[in-house]
Protein backbone atom coordinates (compact mmCIF):
# COMPACT_ATOMS: atom_id res chain seq x y z
CA UNK A 1 0.00 0.00 0.00
CA UNK A 2 1.27 3.49 -0.97
CA UNK A 3 1.15 6.24 1.65
CA UNK A 4 -0.77 9.64 0.43
CA UNK A 5 0.88 12.82 0.48
CA UNK A 6 -1.03 16.03 0.44
CA UNK A 7 1.15 18.77 -1.55
CA UNK A 8 -0.78 21.55 0.18
CA UNK A 9 0.48 20.69 3.65
CA UNK A 10 3.27 20.98 5.73
CA UNK A 11 3.85 18.16 7.89
CA UNK A 12 5.70 17.60 11.65
CA UNK A 13 8.50 14.93 12.29
CA UNK A 14 5.86 13.94 14.73
CA UNK A 15 2.96 13.08 11.98
CA UNK A 16 0.84 15.90 12.23
CA UNK A 17 0.04 17.81 9.39
CA UNK A 18 -0.74 21.37 9.38
CA UNK A 19 -2.85 24.10 6.61
CA UNK A 20 -3.11 27.79 7.27
CA UNK A 21 -6.24 29.73 6.51
CA UNK A 22 -5.42 33.12 7.34
CA UNK A 23 -3.90 32.87 10.51
CA UNK A 24 -6.25 29.83 11.31
CA UNK A 25 -4.52 26.62 11.20
CA UNK A 26 -6.06 23.17 10.81
CA UNK A 27 -4.35 20.04 12.47
CA UNK A 28 -4.81 16.60 11.60
CA UNK A 29 -2.60 13.28 11.85
CA UNK A 30 -0.85 12.15 8.35
CA UNK A 31 -1.62 8.87 6.36
CA UNK A 32 2.05 7.77 7.31
CA UNK A 33 0.76 7.97 11.08
CA UNK A 34 -3.09 6.65 10.78
CA UNK A 35 -1.36 3.73 8.94
CA UNK A 36 0.99 3.15 11.42
CA UNK A 37 -1.35 3.68 14.40
CA UNK A 38 -3.89 1.01 12.65
CA UNK A 39 -8.01 1.36 13.41
CA UNK A 40 -8.35 4.63 15.36
CA UNK A 41 -10.89 4.10 18.02
CA UNK A 42 -11.56 7.41 20.22
CA UNK A 43 -9.94 11.06 19.91
CA UNK A 44 -9.48 12.93 23.03
CA UNK A 45 -9.94 16.37 21.52
CA UNK A 46 -8.72 19.71 23.69
CA UNK A 47 -11.21 22.12 24.57
CA UNK A 48 -12.09 25.41 22.81
CA UNK A 49 -10.60 28.24 23.82
CA UNK A 50 -7.56 26.33 25.48
CA UNK A 51 -4.04 28.44 25.07
CA UNK A 52 -1.31 26.14 23.69
CA UNK A 53 2.52 26.31 22.60
CA UNK A 54 3.86 24.74 19.67
CA UNK A 55 5.35 21.36 20.67
CA UNK A 56 2.72 20.65 23.07
CA UNK A 57 0.39 17.58 23.15
CA UNK A 58 -3.19 18.92 22.89
CA UNK A 59 -4.89 15.90 21.86
CA UNK A 60 -4.59 11.71 21.69
CA UNK A 61 -5.33 9.90 19.12
CA UNK A 62 -6.13 6.50 20.56
CA UNK A 63 -6.07 3.25 17.99
CA UNK A 64 -6.52 -0.57 19.06
CA UNK A 65 -3.04 -0.63 19.16
CA UNK A 66 -1.64 2.05 21.70
CA UNK A 67 -2.65 6.17 22.46
CA UNK A 68 -0.65 8.66 20.44
CA UNK A 69 -0.41 12.53 21.17
CA UNK A 70 -0.54 14.88 18.72
CA UNK A 71 1.48 18.05 19.04
CA UNK A 72 0.23 21.16 17.78
CA UNK A 73 2.67 22.70 15.43
CA UNK A 74 1.59 26.15 16.53
CA UNK A 75 1.03 28.41 19.80
CA UNK A 76 -1.95 30.48 19.97
CA UNK A 77 -5.84 29.59 20.79
CA UNK A 78 -8.29 26.60 20.01
CA UNK A 79 -10.45 27.64 18.55
CA UNK A 80 -12.39 24.57 17.25
CA UNK A 81 -12.40 20.95 17.46
CA UNK A 82 -13.70 18.41 15.12
CA UNK A 83 -16.31 17.10 17.17
CA UNK A 84 -18.01 14.57 14.37
CA UNK A 85 -14.15 12.46 15.26
CA UNK A 86 -16.23 11.61 18.77
CA UNK A 87 -18.76 9.63 17.20
CA UNK A 88 -17.06 8.46 13.94
CA UNK A 89 -12.72 8.46 14.53
CA UNK A 90 -12.43 6.30 12.09
CA UNK A 91 -12.90 8.85 9.19
CA UNK A 92 -9.30 9.73 10.47
CA UNK A 93 -8.18 6.25 8.81
CA UNK A 94 -10.46 6.74 5.96
CA UNK A 95 -9.47 10.51 5.03
CA UNK A 96 -6.52 11.16 7.21
CA UNK A 97 -6.33 14.86 5.00
CA UNK A 98 -9.79 15.51 5.26
CA UNK A 99 -10.51 14.61 8.66
CA UNK A 100 -9.21 17.83 10.32
CA UNK A 101 -8.77 17.56 14.51
CA UNK A 102 -7.97 20.99 15.74
CA UNK A 103 -8.18 24.60 14.63
CA UNK A 104 -5.71 27.20 16.58
CA UNK A 105 -5.83 30.82 16.06
CA UNK A 106 -1.84 31.26 15.56
CA UNK A 107 -0.52 33.79 17.38
CA UNK A 108 3.45 33.44 15.14
CA UNK A 109 2.68 31.82 11.66
CA UNK A 110 6.25 31.61 11.27
CA UNK A 111 6.24 28.44 13.52
CA UNK A 112 4.92 27.31 10.31
CA UNK A 113 8.18 27.66 8.91
CA UNK A 114 9.75 24.87 10.60
CA UNK A 115 7.48 22.61 9.24
CA UNK A 116 8.63 19.54 6.41
CA UNK A 117 6.80 20.35 2.58
CA UNK A 118 5.24 16.79 1.42
CA UNK A 119 8.68 16.30 -0.17
CA UNK A 120 10.66 16.62 2.54
CA UNK A 121 8.28 14.68 4.52
CA UNK A 122 8.14 11.68 2.34
CA UNK A 123 11.60 12.05 2.09
CA UNK A 124 11.88 11.74 5.97
CA UNK A 125 9.87 8.76 6.13
CA UNK A 126 11.60 6.91 4.10
CA UNK A 127 14.43 6.17 6.33
CA UNK A 128 12.06 5.29 9.53
CA UNK A 129 10.97 2.02 9.76
CA UNK A 130 7.45 1.99 9.44
CA UNK B 1 17.38 -11.38 23.48
CA UNK B 2 16.95 -14.49 20.91
CA UNK B 3 16.10 -14.88 16.98
CA UNK B 4 12.18 -14.71 16.82
CA UNK B 5 11.22 -18.45 15.23
CA UNK B 6 8.61 -17.96 12.12
CA UNK B 7 6.12 -20.49 11.51
CA UNK B 8 5.78 -21.93 8.05
CA UNK B 9 3.42 -19.39 6.96
CA UNK B 10 5.85 -16.52 7.49
CA UNK B 11 6.53 -16.14 3.97
CA UNK B 12 2.87 -16.32 2.94
CA UNK B 13 1.56 -13.72 5.61
CA UNK B 14 4.00 -10.95 4.06
CA UNK B 15 3.21 -11.63 0.78
CA UNK B 16 -0.14 -10.98 1.73
CA UNK B 17 1.08 -7.49 3.07
CA UNK B 18 0.27 -8.73 6.83
CA UNK B 19 1.97 -6.71 9.71
CA UNK B 20 4.44 -8.87 11.39
CA UNK B 21 4.87 -8.21 15.31
CA UNK B 22 6.92 -10.67 17.89
CA UNK B 23 4.62 -12.51 19.98
CA UNK B 24 5.24 -15.06 22.39
CA UNK B 25 8.99 -15.49 20.49
CA UNK B 26 7.82 -15.83 16.48
CA UNK B 27 7.20 -13.43 14.37
CA UNK B 28 3.39 -13.42 13.69
CA UNK B 29 0.50 -11.29 12.00
CA UNK B 30 -0.96 -8.94 14.12
CA UNK B 31 -3.29 -7.59 11.27
CA UNK B 32 -3.73 -8.05 7.25
CA UNK B 33 -4.14 -4.93 5.30
CA UNK B 34 -8.13 -5.59 5.70
CA UNK B 35 -7.32 -4.26 9.43
CA UNK B 36 -8.36 -5.62 12.68
CA UNK B 37 -11.64 -4.13 12.81
CA UNK B 38 -12.67 -5.87 9.22
CA UNK B 39 -11.25 -9.15 10.37
CA UNK B 40 -12.83 -9.21 13.98
CA UNK B 41 -16.53 -8.15 12.13
CA UNK B 42 -15.54 -11.08 9.70
CA UNK B 43 -15.47 -13.77 12.28
CA UNK B 44 -18.72 -12.11 14.22
CA UNK B 45 -20.13 -12.29 10.93
CA UNK B 46 -18.85 -15.01 8.51
CA UNK B 47 -15.48 -16.53 9.52
CA UNK B 48 -11.94 -15.78 10.11
CA UNK B 49 -8.87 -17.79 9.22
CA UNK B 50 -5.55 -17.45 12.18
CA UNK B 51 -2.65 -18.92 12.05
CA UNK B 52 -1.85 -20.37 15.68
CA UNK B 53 1.26 -22.37 15.36
CA UNK B 54 2.57 -20.65 17.84
CA UNK B 55 0.56 -22.62 20.28
CA UNK B 56 2.39 -25.88 21.59
CA UNK B 57 0.82 -28.89 21.91
CA UNK B 58 2.48 -31.90 24.01
CA UNK B 59 1.12 -35.75 24.30
CA UNK B 60 0.81 -37.86 27.05
CA UNK B 61 1.21 -41.34 26.55
CA UNK B 62 1.54 -44.53 28.32
CA UNK B 63 -0.18 -46.42 31.36
CA UNK B 64 -0.48 -43.73 33.71
CA UNK B 65 -0.76 -40.74 31.46
CA UNK B 66 -4.54 -40.91 33.10
CA UNK B 67 -3.33 -40.74 36.58
CA UNK B 68 -0.66 -38.12 36.12
CA UNK B 69 -2.84 -35.85 34.14
CA UNK B 70 -5.48 -36.03 36.94
CA UNK B 71 -2.65 -34.84 39.37
CA UNK B 72 -1.69 -31.95 37.65
CA UNK B 73 -4.59 -30.00 36.59
CA UNK B 74 -8.06 -29.28 38.49
CA UNK B 75 -10.39 -30.84 35.93
CA UNK B 76 -11.95 -34.93 36.29
CA UNK B 77 -10.51 -36.16 33.17
CA UNK B 78 -11.76 -39.58 34.08
CA UNK B 79 -15.29 -37.77 32.99
CA UNK B 80 -13.97 -37.07 29.20
CA UNK B 81 -14.89 -39.69 26.34
CA UNK B 82 -12.53 -40.47 23.67
CA UNK B 83 -12.42 -37.05 21.63
CA UNK B 84 -13.69 -35.20 24.24
CA UNK B 85 -12.04 -31.95 24.52
CA UNK B 86 -11.89 -29.60 26.95
CA UNK B 87 -10.59 -26.69 29.18
CA UNK B 88 -8.45 -26.35 31.83
CA UNK B 89 -5.34 -24.71 33.87
CA UNK B 90 -1.83 -25.96 35.40
CA UNK B 91 -1.85 -24.64 39.30
CA UNK B 92 1.71 -24.18 41.21
CA UNK B 93 1.20 -25.77 44.92
CA UNK B 94 0.12 -22.39 45.89
CA UNK B 95 -2.57 -22.19 43.68
CA UNK B 96 -1.17 -19.59 41.14
CA UNK B 97 -1.33 -20.18 37.60
CA UNK B 98 1.61 -22.18 35.64
CA UNK B 99 -0.41 -21.73 32.43
CA UNK B 100 -4.11 -22.58 30.90
CA UNK B 101 -4.52 -25.00 28.49
CA UNK B 102 -6.59 -27.36 26.32
CA UNK B 103 -6.95 -31.30 26.73
CA UNK B 104 -7.96 -33.64 23.75
CA UNK B 105 -8.63 -37.01 24.77
CA UNK B 106 -7.16 -39.36 22.11
CA UNK B 107 -8.18 -43.11 21.83
CA UNK B 108 -5.80 -45.77 23.14
CA UNK B 109 -5.35 -43.76 26.37
CA UNK B 110 -3.10 -41.22 24.80
CA UNK B 111 -4.09 -37.44 25.43
CA UNK B 112 -2.92 -33.89 23.84
CA UNK B 113 -2.33 -30.96 25.80
CA UNK B 114 -2.41 -27.35 23.93
CA UNK B 115 -0.72 -24.90 26.21
CA UNK B 116 0.56 -21.15 25.55
CA UNK B 117 3.46 -20.73 23.21
CA UNK B 118 5.21 -18.12 25.84
CA UNK B 119 4.69 -21.03 28.10
CA UNK B 120 6.26 -23.96 26.32
CA UNK B 121 9.10 -24.72 27.81
CA UNK B 122 8.02 -23.66 31.53
CA UNK B 123 5.28 -26.23 31.36
CA UNK B 124 7.21 -29.03 30.13
CA UNK B 125 9.88 -28.37 32.32
CA UNK B 126 7.06 -28.23 34.93
CA UNK B 127 5.30 -31.34 34.29
CA UNK B 128 8.36 -33.15 33.72
CA UNK B 129 9.17 -32.65 37.57
CA UNK B 130 6.03 -33.99 38.52
CA UNK B 131 6.20 -37.07 36.09
CA UNK B 132 8.29 -38.75 38.39
CA UNK B 133 6.52 -41.95 40.07
CA UNK B 134 4.07 -42.13 37.35
CA UNK B 135 4.63 -44.45 34.15
CA UNK B 136 4.16 -42.06 31.67
CA UNK B 137 5.82 -39.62 29.15
CA UNK B 138 5.41 -36.30 28.01
CA UNK B 139 6.10 -35.71 24.24
CA UNK B 140 6.42 -32.67 23.08
CA UNK B 141 4.98 -32.20 19.45
CA UNK B 142 4.44 -28.33 18.79
CA UNK B 143 7.15 -28.39 16.25
CA UNK B 144 5.81 -30.84 13.91
CA UNK B 145 2.08 -29.94 14.35
CA UNK B 146 0.69 -27.00 12.79
CA UNK B 147 -2.08 -25.22 14.07
CA UNK B 148 -4.87 -22.86 12.58
CA UNK B 149 -7.89 -21.91 13.68
CA UNK B 150 -11.08 -21.43 11.55
CA UNK B 151 -13.69 -19.41 13.67
CA UNK B 152 -17.12 -18.01 12.79
CA UNK B 153 -20.63 -18.56 12.23
CA UNK B 154 -19.75 -19.70 8.85
CA UNK B 155 -16.47 -21.67 10.06
CA UNK B 156 -18.52 -25.25 9.53
CA UNK B 157 -20.03 -24.29 6.25
CA UNK B 158 -16.31 -23.02 4.53
CA UNK B 159 -14.83 -26.35 6.67
CA UNK B 160 -17.55 -28.74 5.24
CA UNK B 161 -16.76 -28.04 1.68
CA UNK B 162 -13.19 -29.53 2.02
CA UNK B 163 -14.11 -32.65 3.87
CA UNK B 164 -16.51 -36.03 3.02
CA UNK B 165 -17.12 -36.31 7.26
CA UNK B 166 -20.20 -35.03 8.37
CA UNK B 167 -19.08 -31.62 10.77
CA UNK B 168 -22.60 -32.12 12.74
CA UNK B 169 -21.17 -35.61 14.34
CA UNK B 170 -18.39 -32.97 15.38
CA UNK B 171 -20.02 -31.61 18.27
CA UNK B 172 -18.79 -28.54 20.19
CA UNK B 173 -15.49 -29.28 22.42
CA UNK B 174 -15.35 -32.36 20.45
CA UNK B 175 -12.73 -33.65 18.26
CA UNK B 176 -12.22 -36.12 15.25
CA UNK B 177 -9.34 -37.35 12.74
CA UNK B 178 -10.69 -36.32 9.23
CA UNK B 179 -9.18 -35.63 5.67
CA UNK B 180 -9.37 -31.71 4.51
CA UNK B 181 -8.28 -31.68 0.99
CA UNK B 182 -6.35 -34.67 1.20
CA UNK B 183 -5.04 -33.31 4.37
CA UNK B 184 -5.36 -35.51 7.25
CA UNK B 185 -6.27 -33.32 11.03
CA UNK B 186 -7.20 -33.66 14.00
CA UNK B 187 -10.23 -31.18 14.07
CA UNK B 188 -11.44 -29.97 17.42
CA UNK B 189 -14.55 -28.04 17.69
CA UNK B 190 -13.24 -25.73 19.87
CA UNK B 191 -11.62 -21.99 19.73
CA UNK B 192 -10.80 -18.56 21.19
CA UNK B 193 -13.24 -16.17 20.04
CA UNK B 194 -16.77 -16.86 21.38
CA UNK B 195 -18.06 -18.28 17.79
CA UNK B 196 -18.28 -21.77 16.65
CA UNK B 197 -15.00 -22.81 14.90
CA UNK B 198 -12.19 -25.32 15.04
CA UNK B 199 -8.75 -26.12 15.94
CA UNK B 200 -7.11 -27.97 13.03
CA UNK B 201 -3.56 -30.05 13.83
CA UNK B 202 -1.83 -31.10 11.09
CA UNK B 203 1.96 -31.93 9.50
CA UNK B 204 3.85 -28.89 9.53
CA UNK B 205 4.65 -29.48 5.85
CA UNK B 206 1.15 -29.18 4.84
CA UNK B 207 0.46 -25.68 6.32
CA UNK B 208 0.67 -23.38 3.01
CA UNK B 209 -1.18 -25.52 1.38
CA UNK B 210 -3.75 -26.18 4.08
CA UNK B 211 -4.13 -22.06 4.41
CA UNK B 212 -4.53 -21.57 0.43
CA UNK B 213 -7.15 -24.13 0.65
CA UNK B 214 -8.88 -22.53 3.41
CA UNK B 215 -8.72 -19.00 2.38
CA UNK B 216 -10.26 -19.72 -1.32
CA UNK B 217 -12.47 -22.25 -0.10
CA UNK B 218 -13.76 -19.19 2.32
CA UNK B 219 -13.54 -16.01 -0.09
CA UNK B 220 -17.14 -16.50 -1.12
CA UNK B 221 -18.54 -16.75 2.51
CA UNK B 222 -16.53 -13.77 3.25
CA UNK B 223 -13.77 -15.34 5.57
CA UNK B 224 -10.79 -13.03 6.24
CA UNK B 225 -6.95 -14.13 7.51
CA UNK B 226 -7.02 -12.70 10.64
CA UNK B 227 -4.26 -11.26 12.77
CA UNK B 228 -3.08 -11.55 16.92
CA UNK B 229 -4.68 -8.48 17.10
CA UNK B 230 -8.61 -9.15 16.15
CA UNK B 231 -7.55 -12.84 17.90
CA UNK B 232 -7.59 -10.35 20.87
CA UNK B 233 -10.09 -8.47 20.72
CA UNK B 234 -12.43 -11.23 19.84
CA UNK B 235 -11.51 -13.35 22.62
CA UNK B 236 -11.94 -10.32 25.16
CA UNK B 237 -15.17 -9.17 24.56
CA UNK B 238 -16.06 -13.16 24.93
CA UNK B 239 -13.84 -12.22 28.19
CA UNK B 240 -11.66 -15.24 27.62
CA UNK B 241 -8.48 -15.49 29.98
CA UNK B 242 -5.07 -14.86 28.16
CA UNK B 243 -2.03 -15.90 29.59
CA UNK B 244 0.13 -12.74 30.91
CA UNK B 245 -2.99 -10.47 31.44
CA UNK B 246 -5.85 -12.06 32.96
CA UNK B 247 -3.90 -14.92 34.41
CA UNK B 248 -0.51 -15.20 35.82
CA UNK B 249 2.01 -16.27 38.35
CA UNK B 250 0.22 -13.91 40.83
CA UNK B 251 -3.39 -14.72 40.47
CA UNK B 252 -5.35 -17.68 41.44
CA UNK B 253 -8.61 -19.14 39.66
CA UNK B 254 -11.02 -17.90 42.10
CA UNK B 255 -10.68 -14.45 41.79
CA UNK B 256 -10.14 -15.08 38.14
CA UNK B 257 -13.64 -16.71 38.14
CA UNK B 258 -12.29 -20.11 37.17
CA UNK B 259 -12.73 -22.16 39.66
CA UNK B 260 -15.76 -23.77 37.87
CA UNK B 261 -12.88 -26.20 36.56
CA UNK B 262 -11.87 -27.43 39.85
CA UNK B 263 -13.64 -30.94 40.70
CA UNK B 264 -12.92 -31.10 44.60
CA UNK B 265 -13.68 -35.01 44.99
CA UNK B 266 -11.22 -36.77 42.35
CA UNK B 267 -8.67 -36.93 44.08
CA UNK B 268 -5.16 -34.81 44.90
CA UNK B 269 -4.25 -32.41 42.45
CA UNK B 270 -1.36 -30.04 42.64
CA UNK B 271 -2.27 -26.62 43.83
CA UNK B 272 -5.70 -28.17 45.26
CA UNK B 273 -5.15 -27.24 48.62
CA UNK B 274 -4.80 -23.40 48.04
CA UNK B 275 -7.46 -23.03 45.68
CA UNK B 276 -10.02 -25.35 48.04
CA UNK B 277 -8.61 -22.67 50.82
CA UNK B 278 -9.45 -19.49 48.85
CA UNK B 279 -12.79 -21.04 47.85
CA UNK B 280 -14.05 -21.44 51.37
CA UNK B 281 -12.36 -18.08 52.44
CA UNK B 282 -13.38 -16.07 49.10
CA UNK B 283 -10.33 -14.41 47.45
CA UNK B 284 -8.77 -11.04 48.01
CA UNK B 285 -9.01 -9.86 44.27
CA UNK B 286 -11.33 -10.29 41.65
CA UNK B 287 -11.64 -10.31 38.19
CA UNK B 288 -14.66 -8.10 36.80
CA UNK B 289 -15.33 -6.64 33.70
CA UNK B 290 -15.70 -2.67 33.58
CA UNK B 291 -18.23 -0.18 31.40
CA UNK B 292 -16.33 3.09 30.88
CA UNK B 293 -19.11 6.14 31.84
CA UNK B 294 -16.41 9.05 30.68
CA UNK B 295 -14.94 8.03 27.57
CA UNK B 296 -11.56 6.98 26.95
CA UNK B 297 -9.49 3.53 26.14
CA UNK B 298 -8.84 1.72 29.31
CA UNK B 299 -5.57 -0.33 28.53
CA UNK B 300 -3.60 -3.03 30.03
CA UNK B 301 -1.27 -1.83 33.20
CA UNK B 302 -3.99 1.47 33.80
CA UNK B 303 -4.61 1.54 37.44
CA UNK B 304 -8.26 1.63 39.07
CA UNK B 305 -9.17 3.84 41.79
CA UNK B 306 -12.24 4.52 44.09
CA UNK B 307 -12.29 8.28 45.73
CA UNK B 308 -8.77 8.85 44.40
CA UNK B 309 -7.10 5.13 46.32
CA UNK B 310 -5.47 3.29 43.96
CA UNK B 311 -7.10 -0.08 44.63
CA UNK B 312 -6.95 -2.37 41.23
CA UNK B 313 -5.54 -2.68 37.91
CA UNK B 314 -6.43 -3.15 34.30
CA UNK B 315 -5.83 -6.76 32.79
CA UNK B 316 -6.90 -6.03 29.38
CA UNK B 317 -9.00 -3.21 27.59
CA UNK B 318 -10.21 -1.54 24.34
CA UNK B 319 -13.02 -0.29 22.69
CA UNK B 320 -14.98 -3.25 21.69
CA UNK B 321 -15.46 -3.49 18.08
CA UNK B 322 -18.81 -5.77 18.48
CA UNK B 323 -20.54 -3.76 21.11
CA UNK B 324 -19.12 -0.24 20.32
CA UNK B 325 -18.23 0.56 24.17
CA UNK B 326 -14.80 1.16 26.22
CA UNK B 327 -14.84 -2.12 28.06
CA UNK B 328 -11.99 -3.51 30.49
CA UNK B 329 -11.37 -6.38 32.55
CA UNK B 330 -9.97 -5.41 35.59
CA UNK B 331 -8.78 -6.78 38.84
CA UNK B 332 -10.44 -5.48 42.03
CA UNK B 333 -10.80 -6.09 45.64
CA UNK B 334 -13.79 -7.99 47.22
CA UNK B 335 -16.46 -5.51 47.89
CA UNK B 336 -15.53 -3.06 45.04
CA UNK B 337 -17.40 -6.40 42.34
CA UNK B 338 -20.60 -5.87 42.57
CA UNK B 339 -22.94 -4.77 39.02
CA UNK B 340 -23.24 -0.90 39.56
CA UNK B 341 -20.17 0.09 41.32
CA UNK B 342 -18.72 2.91 39.74
CA UNK B 343 -14.69 3.06 39.85
CA UNK B 344 -11.90 5.15 38.22
CA UNK B 345 -9.72 4.01 35.63
CA UNK B 346 -6.68 6.37 35.83
CA UNK B 347 -6.10 7.47 31.68
CA UNK B 348 -2.88 9.49 31.29
CA UNK B 349 -2.91 10.39 34.94
CA UNK B 350 -6.74 11.65 35.07
CA UNK B 351 -9.41 9.30 36.76
CA UNK B 352 -12.22 8.53 34.38
CA UNK B 353 -15.44 7.06 35.77
CA UNK B 354 -16.48 3.40 34.97
CA UNK B 355 -19.08 0.86 36.45
CA UNK B 356 -19.00 -2.80 37.16
CA UNK B 357 -20.73 -4.87 34.74
CA UNK B 358 -21.71 -8.42 33.82
CA UNK B 359 -19.33 -10.68 31.88
CA UNK B 360 -18.65 -11.98 29.14
CA UNK B 361 -19.97 -8.78 27.33
CA UNK B 362 -20.39 -10.79 24.39
CA UNK B 363 -22.36 -14.06 25.45
CA UNK B 364 -20.35 -17.04 23.16
CA UNK B 365 -22.73 -18.50 19.95
CA UNK B 366 -22.15 -21.40 22.28
CA UNK B 367 -23.77 -20.44 25.46
CA UNK B 368 -26.88 -19.00 23.54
Amino acid sequence: MTLKYDPTLKYAGTDEWARAEGDIVVVGISDYAQDALSDIVYVELPEVGDEVSAGDAVATVESVKAASDILTPVSGEIVEVNEALDDAPEVINEDPYGAWIFKVKASDLSELDKLMDAAAYEAFNATREH
Amino acid sequence: MSELKRTALYDVHVAMGARMVPFAGYEMPVQYPTGPMAEHHAVRNAAGLFDIDHMGQVRLIGPDAEAFLQYIQPRDVSQMKDWDAEYSYLCYQDGTFVDDIFIYKLPDGEWMIVINADNRDKDIFWMDTHIVGFDADIVDISDPTYMLAIQGPKAQAVLQKLTDCDLNQVAFHTAAKIQIGGIDTLVGATGYTGEYGYELFFPEEKAIAMWELLLETGKEDGMLACGLAARDSLRFEACLPLYGHEINARVEPVGARLSWVCDWDKGPWIGREAVLKTKLEKADMLLVGLEMIDKGVPREHYDIAKDGKIIGWVTTGMKSPTLGKFLALAYVPRGYNKFGTELEVIIRGKPKKAVVVRRPFYIPAYRR
